[in-house]
């Protein structure tokens, strides 16, 4: 069994509209030490999963079930105040989006990473105070920044801090939602660079949230496509990057522009779908290129060969007969 | 590219904030310091540089919504720096943006026929049957099919790619000269960006516009401009044909600039990117000399620190400024630093 493992994860949001499907039935599974990257467009429902693993739901969740093992212990069966105690934080923490713009501004920031440790009240004082200066410097950081206030601090350094807040109490599992999309590139290669030495040197296991397919390769030796409220693809990097099996990844990594290659990007003609009444067959029907009759009903998650699955009734054909050809799809604007 | 006339030509500008910080303190903005810069007719010229480089600024300058603080503007042969708004008209016309956040531009209340049509009634251009034909030709060229519904159509009820198509058709009415786009597709998700950026090459194509496209996405700069520009703490480090700058970058900065872009790799995560310590410094107080020197791994102690190096050619149309490609002042270092050690 698997450090962590997700099946049918699924987190509806209640509207007067109807409920908003932002997560459903999302499965994967990750090993300890490993990352996970969970990468697609905005309003995909990345973070939603982020939120549906660490347990930090808002007040209109309208449906909230599946299953979620970490170290073989099951947690969605767990009470809210049992996952507050033993689970967030603890065992899974996370640095949320946006976080670096949200820091107490009237708190020095060594306070604010030591909050939850005072609170627990199991720790005296200068023992809480040791700790944010281990961790300060574990980020890469002078432990005398325990001193100043956010405003004091540029932008890489914040961000520095909203991980130190996040590994204050040695959690096995870290989930970083788009921690560095605020960020200059040249900083954002210095956090990759720190994430990188936390992952080889604490072994953290991490779940890498963001829009940007390139940068998960950074750090992932995973990759979910998410797509629609679905993860469509899952499976080792090299699979998702150099053989993507679903439309949408195959669509979404030939719309990258490449830095060192005059092949020019594509595009997805199209939008995703609202994800109040998403269409009932597959969600990636009205933008794909190689749509055909079982599309319009959901297609099942399948297996491929080499270790990855994916959410498409191609994978179904390729076993059975011949195998459609893209742009069949009269639906779709040519490109 | 050469033999085209200048569309438009920014020579030493420099822009310069005032803040005020508390009741007596001062301090002075360093947005842009020096920058000269031609675009010509029919030329795509990407703006690269991390936030706060100034792109932005620059931009505005060469739009007159900016006063340059110091250095001359020139549009179309005509030097434009000085005249008054109501000397501006016919540059207001010929002269058009886009932004990065579609909102900005557009009025959520109008309806897409209604803001696409609107710079042609300020302008008093042709009859409302002829400016709606024309409006509805536009929009078929930027493929927001099906034409007519869209229309109809109101902001809130169009994806942000479509909205950003509507913001540069409305850009692209009054059929500018010049379009100043500024993150044209940074709101935009990924697999949409191509599209809005082809549609803007084929536009210019087809139009003949100059282009100044300002981006942090040096990739996308790589695709869609002839030339990229660098820009550092308000100064323009490099400059020359987008494949040049990108497949061998002079400039320090550029170098580390490209070798910080993630490309979609698998081996990527078990190397650690040689990265530039330190983030840009404020431009409130620059450095002396070159204004990248207190990052520079490539640093020459009484050379860098003295004065600033100049933007100068060193291969046909590439222009860079660090010392290190000036061969004189190389020279001149050297012989100093051997008559120290005497
Ligand atoms: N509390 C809520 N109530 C209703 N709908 C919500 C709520 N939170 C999120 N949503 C909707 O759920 C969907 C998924 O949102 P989520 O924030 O998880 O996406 P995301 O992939 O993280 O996007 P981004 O890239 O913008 O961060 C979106 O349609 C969003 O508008
Ligand atoms: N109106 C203004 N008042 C004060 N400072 C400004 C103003 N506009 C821009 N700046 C400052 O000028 C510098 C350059 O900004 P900008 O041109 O927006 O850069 P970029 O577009 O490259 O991010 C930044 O330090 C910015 O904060
Ligand atoms: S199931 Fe059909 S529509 Fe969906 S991605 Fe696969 S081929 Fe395309
Ligand atoms: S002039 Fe000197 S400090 Fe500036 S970039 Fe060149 S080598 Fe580096
Ligand atoms: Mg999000
Ligand atoms: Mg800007």
């Amino acid at each position: 069994m698997a450090f962590l493992e997700v099946q049918d994860l699924t987190l509806y949001y209640d509207t007067h509209r109807g409920p908003v499907r932002a997560v459903d039935r999302v499965s994967f599974s990750l090993e300890k030490g490993e990352a996970l990257g969970i990468v697609g467009e905005s309003g995909c429902g990345k973070s939603s999963i982020a939120l549906a693993l660490i347990r930090v739901l808002p007040k209109n969740v309208h449906t909230y079930t599946g299953s979620v093992r970490l170290d073989g212990r099951e947690l969605l069966s767990l009470s809210d105040e049992e996952f507050r105690r033993q689970i967030r934080w603890r065992k899974i923490s996370m640095a949320f989006q946006g976080a670096m713009n949200v820091l107490n501004p009237v708190l020095k920031v060594g306070y604010q990473i030591a909050e939850p440790l005072l609170q627990d009240g199991q720790i005296p004082k200068e023992r809480a105070f040791a700790r944010v200066r281990e961790i300060l410097q574990l980020v890469g950081l002078p432990p005398e920044t325990a001193e100043r206030f956010p405003h004091e601090l540029s932008g890489g350094m914040k961000q520095r801090v909203v991980l130190a807040t996040a590994l204050v109490f040695n959690p096995s599992l870290v989930i970083l939602d788009e921690p560095t999309s605020a960020l200059d590139v040249s900083v954002q290669a210095q956090i990759m660079n720190l994430l990188k030495r936390l992952k080889s040197e604490l072994g953290l296991t991490f779940i890498f949230i963001t829009h940007d397919i390139a940068l998960a390769s950074d750090l992932c030796d995973r990759l979910g496509i998410a797509y629609a409220g679905q993860l469509v693809e899952e499976g080792p990097i090299e699979e998702i990057l150099q053989r993507p099996t679903h439309p949408y990844t195959q669509g979404l990594l030939a719309s990258m522009p490449l830095l060192h290659s005059d092949k020019p990007p594509s595009f997805i003609p199209g939008a995703p779908p609202g994800l109040i009444d998403p269409p009932k067959g597959c969600r990636f029907a009205p933008r794909c290129p190689y749509l055909f009759e079982r599309c319009e009903q959901p297609p099942p998650l399948l297996e491929t060969s080499r270790g990855s699955r994916a959410l498409c009734w191609l994978l179904a054909e390729r076993s059975s007969r011949s195998q459609p050809t893209p742009d069949q799809n009269p639906e779709r604007e040519s490109p | 590219m050469k033999a085209l006339k200048d569309m438009v030509r920014l020579e030493d500008v420099h822009v310069h904030f005032v803040l005020r910080r508390g009741l007596f303190q001062r301090g002075i903005v360093h947005a842009v310091n020096g920058v000269s810069l031609s675009i010509a007719a029919q030329e795509i010229v990407a703006l690269v540089g991390e936030s706060g480089s100034g792109k932005t600024t620059l931009g505005r300058v060469s739009l007159r919504l900016e006063r340059p603080t110091v250095g001359r503007v020139w549009f179309d042969g005509r030097e434009i720096s000085h005249l008054s708004e109501g000397e501006l008209r016919e540059f207001r016309r010929r002269a058009q943006a886009v932004f990065q956040d579609p909102y900005s531009s557009i009025n959520p209340y109008m309806t897409v026929a209604q803001i696409v049509e609107e710079p042609l009634i300020i302008h008093k251009i042709g009859s409302r049957s002829e400016r709606l034909a024309h409006v509805e030709a536009l929009l078929e060229a930027l493929r927001l099919h099906p034409v007519r519904e869209f229309m109809q159509k109101f902001p809130h009820q169009m994806s942000g790619g479509q909205r950003q198509r509507v913001a540069l058709a409305r850009a692209l009415i009054l059929n500018p000269d010049y379009l100043m786009a500024d993150e044209p597709v940074s709101m935009i998700d990924a697999s949409s960006r191509a599209e809005i950026l082809q549609l803007m090459q084929e536009q210019q194509k087809e139009r003949g516009m100059a282009v100044l496209y300002i981006t942090h996405d040096i990739a996308t700069a790589r695709h869609y401009a002839h030339r990229i520009g660098v820009m550092y703490l308000g100064s323009l480090v490099e400059l020359g044909p987008s494949r040049r700058i990108i497949d061998h970058p002079l400039h320090p900065y550029t170098q580390h600039l490209i070798e910080a872009v993630p490309e979609p790799d698998p081996a990527n995560r078990h190397r650690q990117r040689q990265v530039v310590p330190g983030e840009p410094p404020s431009p409130i107080h620059l450095p002396k000399g070159c204004f990248f020197h207190p990052r520079c791994p490539k640093f020459m102690k009484g050379l860098c620190d003295a004065a600033r190096p100049a933007l100068k050619e060193i291969e046909s149309g590439h222009a860079v400024a660090c010392y290190l490609y000036h061969q004189e002042s190389l020279k001149e270092a050297k012989t100093e630093q051997v008559a120290a050690q005497v």
